[in-house]
């Protein structure tokens, strides 16, 4: 039996659990996600695309799905603190795959923003659910079709016509359960005309000695002239799988900057899909991996410029070592019509042992003469003569290695646009390549 | 300080130096010149503990203690610097960084504690005046986008932060203008006590008009094969190498006869 049997059993015996626990807006894609799954079934590492995720392996334990929405003891709410000092953010949770807000965290925000339950909306604002819910993320895909058969919660943030949004919403996910644990978190974020906002997601594993798999999906509409800084940092354990697609919209002029950050994980698959739909639009992506031991991390990126004069700059950095894999496969196409397109991708990464093994894939299809791309990847080790030229300052080897390998991802560091998180991703990114093992030690509960 | 006996060297397989000899005493200044691929950045770099290069023979005590055995950042520790003739550039990693963990590895070296922010921003400024080194450049990634003259005194400025006890100055003189030689001399010359000693490599007489050598030796085919006082400089600027090559070539010869 192949691990996807399990997924459409439990969907065949409990169907009429799942569809009465959830709001119908859910619920109306389901059954397309179910013949997705049963006609394709999932894709094996002989598919290009899926060469360095193993879905079937990934997809293999017997994870336990909460469909009958009972609720957790748990309340990491009071528990939990992210350590970012000076980041007054608007925080809310999702414990496992339900949404929690905190104390206060929306009397911070200003009018015109709601940052809600994907459930409760989509009970509420059905015609909402319905105008944007899996409009962007094909339901042929594997990820989107699993998410979307068992998704019951989430989160929405939507930012109204021309709000700037202060300070910065924080989503926190956090799995936290003593047998594993599958939990489908999917979010939704809307961008009117002229809002701005910026959004920091942060994925924590509380208990390191279980399985979980998250599998999520991220839908994006940047309407004419707004502004999103979408962060998503993880920081999980080796026995947390992460199986994460998001798809975007850009419309005229909408400005975007999408930032992963993988500093502790396990196996991690992340998809970006992102289409520019009007003109003068922009896009940075900005990547930064730390991989060692045995961990995996796939990122998949497709750019697609189907309209003239839209700018994208793709930057993907990977420090790899121990037994670590690292793969980067990241293709911008050009449309025929996308005149004056402005695309540059950069794939590089420090390959720090014998036994890391990193991927690189950095594409361009160009169907147009008159735009300007580039595409690049390096992997490479360490420079010798940089090392030495430190240790004859006195700087010990391993110090040295700590100071280049942070030194190398600066520039990515860099183009954080908030200050406090900028300045503690230094910190942070300085604990993770010495070694040490909390990242939040204002943290009481000490996860990864 | 330091003694250097029958030291041997090589790189990638190649042989480079080939039975070095060189004394040098608490507060002298040797000079080592010699022509293009004699082995005279070699001695610097084998000194200094490069891992690209490999020790086949011979001994290097320094104050006393087995220099070949310590790795290059306890050989800063115990007073060697190096300053090189092409200085690194290290993008992302900040002077001032660089500058700290240098000098709290030191510290550390010694059982002390880590600088404070105020004293160490004190020593900066100090030393910094001594090479009049642009305060801007302390934001700055090490050596990234400095110009030739930067690079040189900045390399001066790291050593007068350090306090080496024996310095070695590979061609700081190149690639400078006079104006900059005569700012990176007179650095040197500050940071002179009669404890401790500098080598200064260099192919021209122009250096050694600024810092006046004690012992100037000819480095050729991998060992020193003439050595003489200050006035040597002044010959081999007249007479260029040839001379000597001439001398021990035709010795070489005999030696290959017998």
């Amino acid at each position: 039996m192949g691990a996807l049997d399990q997924y459409i059993d439990l969907w065949q015996e409990h169907s009429d659990l799942i569809v009465s626990n959830s709001p119908d807006a859910l619920n109306r894609l389901r059954p397309a996600a179910a013949s997705s799954l049963i006609e394709q079934g999932l894709p094996s590492q002989k598919d290009e695309d899926y060469k360095h995720t193993n879905l079937e392996k990934i997809l293999s334990p017997d994870y336990g799905i909460n469909i009958g929405r009972v609720k957790m003891r748990v309340n990491p709410a009071e528990t939990f603190r992210c350590d970012v000092p000076r980041l007054s953010t608007a925080l809310f949770l999702v414990v496992n795959d339900s949404f929690a807000a905190t104390v206060g965290c929306r009397e911070v925000l200003p009018e015109g923003v709601e940052v809600m339950s994907l459930a409760s909306f989509a009970r509420n604002n059905p015609e909402f659910i319905e105008k944007y819910y899996g409009k962007l993320a094909d339901i042929n895909n594997p990820i989107v079709a699993l998410n979307t058969l068992f998704c019951q919660d989430g989160v929405v943030i939507r930012v109204r016509k021309g709000v700037k949004v202060e300070p910065a919403v924080q989503i926190v996910n956090i799995f936290n359960n003593s047998a594993p644990l599958l939990a489908a978190r999917r979010m939704l974020i809307v961008m009117e005309e002229d809002s701005e906002a910026k959004v920091l997601v942060c994925d924590h594993t509380q208990n390191s000695d279980v399985d979980f798999c998250s599998l999520q999906v991220i839908e994006v509409f940047a309407d004419k002239g707004s502004k999103l800084d979408f962060y998503d940092l993880e920081e999980s354990t080796q026995q947390t799988s992460r199986l994460s697609s998001l798809w975007m919209k850009q419309e005229e002029g909408s400005e975007v900057l999408l930032d992963s950050m993988t500093l502790y994980n396990g196996q991690t698959r992340n998809e970006f899909f992102s289409r520019f739909a009007g003109s003068h639009a922009r896009l940075k992506m900005l990547g930064m991996c730390i991989e060692d031991e045995t961990r995996r991390l796939d990122t998949v990126s497709r750019i697609s410029h189907d309209v003239p004069e839209c700018t994208t700059d793709e930057l993907f950095k990977y420090v790899v070592d121990g037994d670590a894999m690292g793969a980067f496969a990241g293709l911008i196409y050009v449309a025929e019509g996308a005149s004056k397109t402005e695309a540059y991708q950069s794939n590089r990464n420090l390959v720090g042992s014998d036994t890391a093994v990193m991927h690189s894939k950095p594409q361009l299809e160009i169907y147009n003469d008159d735009v300007k791309c580039s595409h690049g990847t390096a992997i490479g080790q360490l420079d010798e003569k940089q090392l030495f030229y430190m240790m004859t300052r006195g700087i010990s080897e391993d110090q040295a290695r700590l100071m280049l390998k942070q030194a190398f991802m600066s520039d990515v560091i860099d183009g954080i646009s908030l200050p406090p998180l900028r300045d503690r991703l230094k910190l942070m990114v300085e604990r993770r390549f010495a070694g040490e093992k909390s990242a939040c030690s204002g943290c009481q509960v000490g996860c990864k | 300080m330091l003694s250097v006996k029958d030291l041997h060297a090589e790189i990638d397989g190649k042989e480079i130096l080939r039975g070095v000899n060189l004394e040098v005493k608490p507060g002298e200044v040797h000079a080592v010149m010699g022509p293009n691929g004699s082995g005279k950045s070699t001695l610097s770099m084998v000194l200094a503990g490069n891992p690209a290069y490999t020790v086949t023979s011979g001994e290097v005590i320094f104050r006393g203690k087995d220099l070949l055995e310590m790795s290059p950042d306890v050989r800063s520790h115990e007073g060697i610097f190096l300053g090189f003739q092409y200085p690194v550039e290290i993008p992302g990693v900040s002077m001032v960084n660089f500058m700290r963990a240098a000098v709290n590895a030191k510290r550390k070296y010694f059982g002390e504690p880590p600088m404070g922010a105020t004293d160490f921003l004190k020593l900066m400024r100090e030393k910094r005046a001594i090479v009049q080194l642009d305060n801007k450049l302390a934001s700055r990634s090490v050596n990234e986008g400095f110009s030739g003259g930067e690079k040189k005194r900045n390399e001066i400025f790291q050593m007068a932060v350090l306090e080496p006890k024996l310095s070695i100055l590979d061609e700081t003189d190149s690639g400078l203008d006079v104006d900059a030689l005569r700012i990176v001399a007179e650095g040197v010359n500050k940071l002179r006590t009669p404890e401790n000693s500098a080598i200064v490599i260099t192919h021209y007489q122009r250096l050694l008009d600024y810092i006046k050598p004690d012992v100037i030796h000819v480095l050729y085919k991998g060992r020193i094969v003439y050595t003489g006082g200050p006035e040597l400089a002044l010959e081999i600027e007249n007479k260029g190498y040839d001379w000597i090559k001439a001398e021990v070539d035709a010795q070489d010869a005999i030696k290959g006869e017998a």
